[in-house]
């Protein structure tokens, strides 16, 4: 029983260990590479930018304008009682910006790209085309991971952002709507108590988000093992993993940000 | 290099080589040396190790035991940096082609030339079409590995192979799976490139027609040990049980095809 529990931990540091590596090999190319005249190509940094960025832009914009919607009546049933519905509107941007824009963004974005990096890289691990990279001398990491990683990097924040706006869409919705508050009042109020420092932390939040579901992607794609069931695993606990690191880490900077009354 | 100049040296060296996957011996204490300008064929049967020997000497996967030199230097105690550029020299192909699914035919045969030379756009072009036309592909340079045929997507790893005109190529199992007439053009390519161009080969397979064809010298494998390493005439001329089970491809002989564990007659019993 101890031995197993062992074995277990051993596992796991020997996980975190992996992807600490994965980590700072990323670094080191983005760093160094540029020196050695070893870029990453701009063209498939942008090919991927069009992968995780164009191509989730619908569900992004789905996802956020319905739960702004939910959010403004939700809050709208709670500040009736006070006689306080126009404040429906400062309080579903804030909560949105600050909170659940970024980390549903994240979500959606690691079950779309998340994955499919993970099988994607995962196939070509199985298919030995890994193998192939490292026999023509080029390094796996820089020719796959770094535009993977450096695209999920630039465009999670910008699908934040978007979120945001189809957020604050779906609450201006219910607002003028339902609740019959007066649309210019209802973006004045919005705009009113909604500061940079909502915004920035929100982003700060996507770029950690970004770098989670990229370095969690490949490092499980990476490690794939035995055939097409090794993909799917890989791909499954990309996900899990992705979705359980994205909450964590959520909440450890809304700590920090709560504690350092930012 | 003259040919004589080269042959003296081992470009390749194995000494007491050993490797285990999970425990079990898959290639077991080998020593082998391959020289300059040779073409060197192993063959052995099915999951007898030859790929695994391979990956051995291309610095794909570390031996357990003992040590592997490429062109004098371990390559346990070289820097990545250092392993790098002694493949640049490399050119493989793999037994199940491995080109990179998300490039066409005439990208997957860039990408060396693209990524270590500084080539111009057009001169990389001409390469390309040359290399294709070696084997025998010019007018599929747009296609996707999923578009073509096993034994064309062979034929194309083995293009990108020599896209940067390598010193040593291996190749696992280069005519398996393609019909007489592409294996006997591909066995002559081999030979052209060891033969004009002094490049190594090194070949895995267990086609007996192209190992007579194409062998300066010829080594059987089996279970992870040499069996034996020898001319063409010496092979063709051994007393080894095993080998004579191999050339003559006949079922029965030492080399056991049932395991040893799972007699014929539980299977029959069941
Ligand atoms: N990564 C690995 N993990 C576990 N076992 C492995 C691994 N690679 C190879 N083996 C084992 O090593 C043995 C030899 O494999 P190898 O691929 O070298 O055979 P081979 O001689 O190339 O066979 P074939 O002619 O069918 O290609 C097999 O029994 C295989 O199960
Ligand atoms: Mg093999």
């Amino acid at each position: 029983m101890v031995s197993e529990i062992g074995i277990v931990i051993i596992e796991y540091l020997k996980w975190f260990k992996g992807v600490i590596f994965l980590f700072i090999d990323i670094f080191y190319w983005i760093v160094f590479g540029p020196f050695k005249g070893k870029f990453s190509r701009r063209q498939s940094i942008f090919q991927q930018m069009v992968f995780v960025g164009l191509r989730s832009i619908i569900i992004v914009v789905f996802v956020d304008i319905f739960t702004g919607i939910v959010l403004a009546m939700q809050t709208a049933y709670q500040l009736q009682k006070m006689g306080a519905v126009l404040y429906v509107a400062s309080l579903v941007a804030i909560s949105l910006c600050r909170e659940l824009s970024p980390v549903l963004t994240a979500l959606v974005v690691a079950g779309r790209a998340g994955s499919a990096i993970s099988a994607e890289l995962g196939t070509m691990k199985v298919t030995e085309q890994i193998e192939a990279l490292e026999t023509m001398a080029i390094n796996p990491t820089r020719f796959l991971v770094v535009p993977r990683f450096l695209a999920l990097l630039l465009m999670l924040p910008a699908l934040t952002i978007l979120g945001n706006l189809a957020g604050i869409l779906g609450g201006y919705l219910v607002g003028t709507g339902s609740l019959h508050i007066n649309p210019d009042l209802y973006m004045q109020t919005t705009f009113k108590y909604l500061e940079l420092k909502d915004i920035y932390t929100g982003l700060i939040k996507s770029f950690a988000f970004g770098m989670i579901i990229a370095l969690i992607g490949c490092y499980e794609g990476l490690n794939t093992r035995g055939g097409a069931e090794g993909v799917g695993k890989a791909t499954t606990r990309s996900v899990v993993i992705s979705f359980i690191l994205i909450i964590l880490v959520d909440c450890i900077i809304t700590a920090i940000f709560y504690f350092s009354k930012i | 290099m003259s040919v004589k100049e080269c042959k003296a040296e081992s470009i390749i060296s194995l000494r007491n080589v050993s490797k285990f996957f999970q425990g079990k011996t898959v290639i077991d204490d080998v020593n082998l040396d391959i020289y300059c300008g040779e073409t060197f064929v192993i063959m052995g049967c099915s999951g007898s190790g030859k790929s695994t020997l391979l990956r051995l000497m291309t610095g794909a996967i570390r031996p357990d035991k003992g040590s592997v030199a490429l062109k004098g230097r371990d390559i346990a105690k070289i820097s990545s940096e250092e392993l790098d550029e002694v493949r640049k020299t490399f050119g493989m192909t793999f037994q199940y082609s491995a080109l990179l699914d998300s490039l066409n035919v005439e990208e997957n045969i860039a990408l060396p030339l693209r990524e270590h030379t500084q080539l111009a756009e057009e001169i990389i072009k001409i390469i390309i079409k040359m290399k294709l036309s070696l084997v025998g592909l010019r007018g599929y340079e747009e296609y996707y590995p999923s578009q073509i045929s096993g034994g064309m997507r062979k034929r194309v790893g083995l293009a990108r192979a020599i896209a940067l005109d390598p010193e040593i190529v291996f190749y696992d199992e280069p005519t398996s799976g393609l019909d007489p007439v592409v294996g006997g053009v591909i066995d002559k390519l081999i030979k052209d490139l060891s033969v004009k161009l002094m490049i190594t080969s090194v070949v895995v397979t267990h086609d007996m027609h192209s190992v007579f064809e194409i062998a300066d010298r010829i080594s059987m494998i089996h279970k992870g040990k040499v069996v034996e390493v020898g001319t063409p005439e010496d092979i063709r001329n051994s007393k080894n049980e095993y080998i004579r089970q191999f050339i003559n491809g006949s079922p029965s002989g030492p080399i056991d095809f049932f395991r040893e564990d799972i007699g014929m007659e539980d299977v029959l019993d069941l």
